[in-house]
């Protein structure tokens, strides 16, 4: 920095600099920080006095007087940012240590605390319900990852890459491994093909189980679809089980879930990993059957889909289709909550609103 | 797909009412998603000619009409001004009700009186035109007083809007409903086969067909047509073709339309003069090849794209002098369009490799009618119906059409028919029928399988070729057995109930779980559900910096990344609750989080998929919950860890900061522990309060928000966290002896640690030791605190005597003092 620069100016800028670095550094409080920037960068600090002045120089003069000015300013700025860093750094260690509780020795029978009870998450109380039926039905409780190979979510359960069946469920694909390997499962299913691949290993077919668990399609959100969702699935596998066991079972849980009023019907329907496969329907639980809004008139409220175990699934998990045969069925645990307590929009179960908890 | 029950009617003599047919579509799989009733209540609306039209005095958005309807001129009032004299437009006479439910009167406006109301297509329900009239001028058959449906060709009519499976390509298509209803119904299908004249040259001489990859495209027919005058096409053919849902667009399109409606086989024409040089060439597309589609995009082809299974296939039709002229199966090209000039067309009908379609219209986001049909798989020997079916619709619409005599018709391997050995025991075992031979035969003859009866118990079933869905050999079984359940009604099969004498239940750790939540829940915690799709900012912000697990296709940019914790969930549904003032609560989630894959969860991909291993992201299924109720901080967590390790017995957790002296991400340096199984045990969870800095960016509370986090796999693991047991302690019936000491011991020495040494050494008659005070302050030398205990002795077949427990006293006293340098005050 040449010295004299500011000749017409009334302040020494080496000497300005020094006496600044050294208030700055003087400062033991952010809020004495606060003042001391007031001071030197201030409308009535020295610096904004000379930078007024400027103007009364020649205009070559001018410029670099001024960068000069703002290069001081500049360096002032950082510094009291630095410093305002560290004091407020100090300043939170010292609150925190204030605030220092060892918790491993908290005196449990002094607590004080609100007494009220709290509430399952409705997807929770659902989920559990279902699963109590099932359970009741002679049902084992299954579950495995949210993240899964092509293989298990799609290919073993007779989807293979690209096939046009895939244009059913709509994928989230992962960074992970080579491109469109890894998906978020979109279907419990794949907990299907690992209970067979265990059971096979294990020689401990047969299987009754269902699968309950958060599910992933790339799915706009509104009032009846959310892109993630929970959905039950189950399967049996054993010797000589029919379609007419898949439709009694169905009807079975229908009834203990729902009430005995409600019955529920199979129509045909296509699923890659069910062959024959099935939607099904159960009694509009608004009007029983009458006919409805709810129900377009129709008196049935479709459910989920069901089938019997594609031979194809079979071979993939290694179970010989002509020694066993199972059935498979799933729906959705959101949509079975939405139906039994009318909610209007789905997007509410994930809103934490304690006024929509606290129903349930 | 939309069917209008008169074209259903070409093919199947259907006498049931709409009900009956709703319910038996539904039945058949072929699910009816609306029911349409068009065309009708024109009963009573005539062509009229306009002769005046004059203003009305006092109104200028209304005028005096005077029409002839065929009998005396009426005078109407009309709002519409698309029209002038002559004009021919539609009368809804005094009295009509129009389809839309309105009751024509005879009404006086400003002194004119309006004998009826002249119509918008809108208003009859013919089109979405309300603007104006429905200007009939030109429209061959209408004059004054005839009836509109007539002069339009309109017939009432239902039209049914049906869900078509993916697996039933041969139903996807009029025909095919009307295969299935005739099925159903035990009424004939007729199918029929059209002959056309062919009075042209040899279509050879006119055209070449070439297929260089037969893999791809495994057959190609060309037909030639010649002298085509390209004009509307008939009434009734654009009617069905709008019904069905499709726009008429000249009598040529049309045509290649309708037959795909009516028969499921997609066809393309081209105007064989606009071809580079006359005929067709399909082959593989070249890598990077770019071909202009009709839509006017550019596509660059044959570039493999991400994905399992791409291979960047890509087949393309081009002229016969290699030029391509569009993608093959999915859309033509604009080159060579049909336009007004065209005079000579050449008829592309083809059968292509599903799979091929199916990749190429993936990868380019391209789906038309024809991929969509090739792509569930279509008949390759029903192409030559379809062709002459074109070829009879074009010289009806345009009689001066010679048909080039014969087809080019390129076959590659188009395999052999599908016959299947049915074994009635099979398909009777899958469906819990007890259906005969015979019987079985009677339900899947009318859908085209042809069965041959193979001994008492079996069939031989050739599959008919439009059905591609049914698979060869023992999994052609199952597929059949679908079709006799579908024909037979899947309501007629009876139920039963399995019984099996494994029992039901869930797993330990299922259970335990729902104890976490019950806990929490008795805790005055309430459940939430917070988003596991994240912006990895969110992370970031509750001091969370590893790299998350990143979606390749997130839906946004706020929901890219599988989330690596809760509390940022947890801490916004604070904010949520808070900014709708009702911010003092506890919230808990149970779910699952995201970590880089490990290697300890490989997956293999078992099975005929053969080799490779993916490994899958870590997840980890955690309890997080946050305490912001009145009164609430570290210690309310404290507690809430209490009372899960009472309710799932959990023995030796031990409360200890970081090892390596950092703070838990999110938490609060100085309220904030970790939770380890055992002294020397893995970290299961973190306890204590969150972040003062994090609580007050979330906007999640005024106060302090406790913390507490379990790994769930890893605390109701019980190889890593052991179990109190489970044998009962008898209570005994002598009294106890309460001695109270209080120690001063170093800051360093966790209380825990003391417990233990004081149980090691009051032994079997050491009934309790609780933790009553912990002071800090004058009296107690800085660096050290004061930790009271009440120990509670007991014997079980005495009552203790004073200097029994004076010895006890003194032992655990003398313990402390010597192992953890406590002592007494
Ligand atoms: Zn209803």
């Amino acid at each position: 920095m040449a010295k004299g620069s500011l000749s017409s100016g009334a302040i020494d800028p080496t000497a300005l600099e020094a006496e600044s670095l050294q208030a700055i550094g003087a400062a033991t409080s952010t809020e004495a920080l606060d003042e001391v920037e007031a001071t030197l960068l201030g409308k009535r600090s020295a610096l904004a006095t000379a930078h007024r002045r400027l103007g009364q120089l020649d205009p070559e003069t001018r410029r670099s007087a001024g960068r000069e000015l703002n290069d001081l300013r500049a360096r002032l700025e950082a510094v009291i940012a630095e410093r305002r860093a560290g004091l407020r750094a100090d300043e939170r260690s010292a609150v925190l240590e204030a605030d220092r509780l060892d918790l491993s020795e908290v005196v449990l029978e002094g607590l004080r605390t609100p007494l009220r009870r709290g509430h399952r998450h409705l997807v929770t109380s659902t989920r559990d319900a279902l699963e109590d039926v099932f359970v009741a039905m002679g049902f084992t409780v299954a579950e495995g990852p949210e993240a899964e190979t092509d293989w298990y979510n799609f290919e073993a359960l007779n989807i293979p890459p690209a096939h046009p069946a895939r244009g059913m469920y709509d994928s989230f694909y992962l960074d992970v491994g080579e491109p469109e390997t890894v998906v978020l499962r979109t279907h419990t299913s794949p907990v299907q093909i690992r209970l067979m691949e265990a059971a096979v290993a294990a020689g401990s077919i047969p299987i009754h189980s269902v699968m309950p668990g958060r599910c992933y399609r790339r799915d706009t959100a509104d009032a009846s679809h959310l892109p993630v969702f929970h959905q039950v699935e189950g399967v049996v596998v054993d010797r000589g089980l029919t379609f007419a066991d898949l439709a009694g079972t169905i009807e079975t849980f229908t009834a203990a879930y729902f009430g005995p009023e409600v019955h529920s019907r199979l129509r045909p329907a296509y699923f890659p990993f069910t062959e024959p496969s099935a939607e099904y329907d159960i009694t509009c639980t608004i009007c029983l059957g009458a006919g409805c809004r709810t129900c377009s008139g129709t008196g049935w409220l479709e459910l989920g889909g069901c089938g019997m175990v594609d031979p194809a699934v079979f071979d993939a998990a290694g179970i010989d289709p002509l020694e066993w045969s199972g059935f498979a069925f799933g729906f959705g645990i959101d949509r079975c909550a939405q139906m039994r307590h009318e909610v209007a929009d789905l997007r509410n179960l994930l809103e934490s609103d304690v006024r929509f908890l606290r129903q349930f | 797909m939309r069917a209008p029950l008169s074209w259903l009617a070409d093919f199947v003599p259907i006498d049931r009412d709409v009900d009956e047919l709703v319910v038996a579509l539904d039945d058949l799989g072929l699910i009816v998603e609306g029911v349409e009733r068009v065309g009708g209540g024109l009963e009573r609306i005539v062509v009229s000619k306009v002769l005046e039209v004059g203003p009305i005095a006092g109104a200028d958005r209304i005028r005096r009409v005077v029409v002839d309807a065929g009998g005396e001129p009426l005078e109407i009032v009309c709002g519409a001004f698309n029209f002038g004299v002559d004009d021919l437009v539609p009368l809804a006479g005094v009295g009509t009700v129009l389809p839309n439910g309105m009751e024509i009167g005879r009404r006086t406006m400003r002194g004119v009186t309006s004998n009826g109301m002249l119509c918008s297509g809108r208003e009859l329900g013919l089109s979405d035109d309300g603007e104006g009239l429905l200007v009939l001028t030109g429209t061959e058959g209408a004059i004054p007083g005839a009836p509109l449906a007539g002069a339009l060709g309109i017939e009432p009519d239902i039209v049914f809007d049906l869900a078509v499976e993916g697996n039933r390509p041969d139903a996807w298509c009029i025909a095919g409903v009307a295969r299935d209803l005739a099925a159903r119904f035990g009424l004939p299908f007729t199918l029929p086969t059209p002959q056309v004249t062919a009075t042209g040259p040899s279509v050879g001489s006119l055209a070449s067909a070439v297929v260089e990859s037969p893999e791809l495209c495994p057959r190609l027919t060309v037909r030639v047509l010649e002298c085509v005058v390209v004009g509307p096409s008939p009434k009734w053919l654009a009617r069905r073709l709008v019904l069905a849902g499709m726009r008429p667009i000249n009598n040529v399109v049309d045509a290649s339309n309708y037959v795909m409606l009516e028969l499921g086989q997609p066809t393309h024409p081209y105007d064989l003069d606009r071809l580079g040089a006359p005929g067709l060439l399909v082959r593989r597309a070249r890598h990077g090849e770019v071909v202009r589609t009709l839509d006017g995009v550019d596509r660059v082809l044959g570039v493999p794209g991400r994905g399992l299974g791409e291979t960047g296939e890509d087949c393309v039709i081009c002229d016969a002098a290699g030029e391509p002229v569009g993608v093959g199966g999915i859309f033509g090209g604009t080159s060579s369009e049909i336009s007004a000039s065209t005079t000579r067309v050449l008829l592309e009908a083809a059968y292509f490799d599903s799979m091929v379609i199916a990749r190429t219209s993936k990868r380019l986001a391209l789906r038309t009618e024809a991929s969509a049909r090739f792509e569930r798989g279509t008949d390759p020997f029903g192409i030559d119906r379809a062709t002459e079916r074109f070829c009879q619709l074009l010289m009806a619409s345009a009689p001066t059409t010679v048909v080039a005599a014969g087809t080019l018709d390129v076959r590659g391997d188009l395999g052999g028919p599908n016959v299947i050995a049915l074994d009635t025991g099979r398909v009777n075992g899958l469906l819990g029928t007890a259906l005969g031979r015979d019987e079985m035969a009677r339900l899947l003859e009318p859908l085209g399988f042809a069965c041959t009866p193979r001994g008492d118990d079996s069939l031989e079933v050739v599959v008919p070729s439009n059905r591609p869905d049914v698979r060869p050999g023992s999994h052609g079984v199952a597929d059949l057995a679908e079709e006799v359940a579908r024909v037979f009604g899947y309501s007629r099969i009876e139920r039963r109930q399995p019984t099996w004498t494994d029992p039901g239940g869930l797993s330990a750790y299922q259970r335990a779980r729902r104890q976490v939540r019950q806990v929490l829940v008795g805790l005055g915690s309430d459940e939430v559900w917070t988003p596991s799709l994240v912006d990895a900012a969110d992370d970031a912000a509750v001091g969370v910096h590893g790299e998350p697990v990143r979606i390749t296709n997130p839906m946004a940019a706020d929901q890219a990344s599988l989330r690596q914790t809760q509390m940022a969930g947890l801490l916004r549904a604070l904010a949520w609750n808070r900014d709708r003032r009702q911010g003092e609560v506890r919230l808990f989630e149970v779910g699952v989080v995201f970590g880089p894959p490990d290697p300890a969860h490989t997956a293999a991909r078992a099975g005929s998929g053969g080799a490779a291993e993916a490994a899958l992201p870590a997840e980890r299924e955690l309890l997080s919950a946050v305490f912001a109720a009145k009164l609430d901080d570290a210690t309310s967590a404290v507690g809430a860890l209490g009372a899960l390790r009472d309710e799932l017995r959990l023995a030796d957790l031990r409360l200890r900061p970081p090892a390596d002296g950092s703070t838990p991400p999110g938490l609060h340096p100085t309220r904030s522990l970790e939770i380890r199984a055992g002294l020397d045990g893995p970290v299961v969870g973190t306890v204590g309060e969150v972040d003062p800095a994090v609580v007050t960016e979330f906007g999640a509370a005024e106060g302090r928000v406790g913390w507490l986090e379990l790994d769930l796999g890893v605390v109701l693991d019980p190889g890593v966290v052991g179990r109190r047991s489970e044998v009962v302690r008898p209570v005994s019936r002598y009294p106890s002896s309460d001695v109270d000491l209080a120690f001063s011991v170093a800051d360093t020495v966790p209380v825990d640690l003391l417990v233990d040494v004081l149980e090691g050494a009051g032994g079997q008659l050491l009934e309790s030791v609780s933790l009553f005070d912990v002071y800090r302050g004058p009296g107690v030398e800085p660096g050290r605190r004061s930790v009271a205990f009440r120990l509670r002795f007991c014997a079980p077949d005495r009552t203790l005597t004073d200097t029994e427990v004076g010895a006890l006293r003194a032992g655990c006293v003398a313990a402390a003092e010597r192992e953890l340098g406590a002592t007494l005050r």
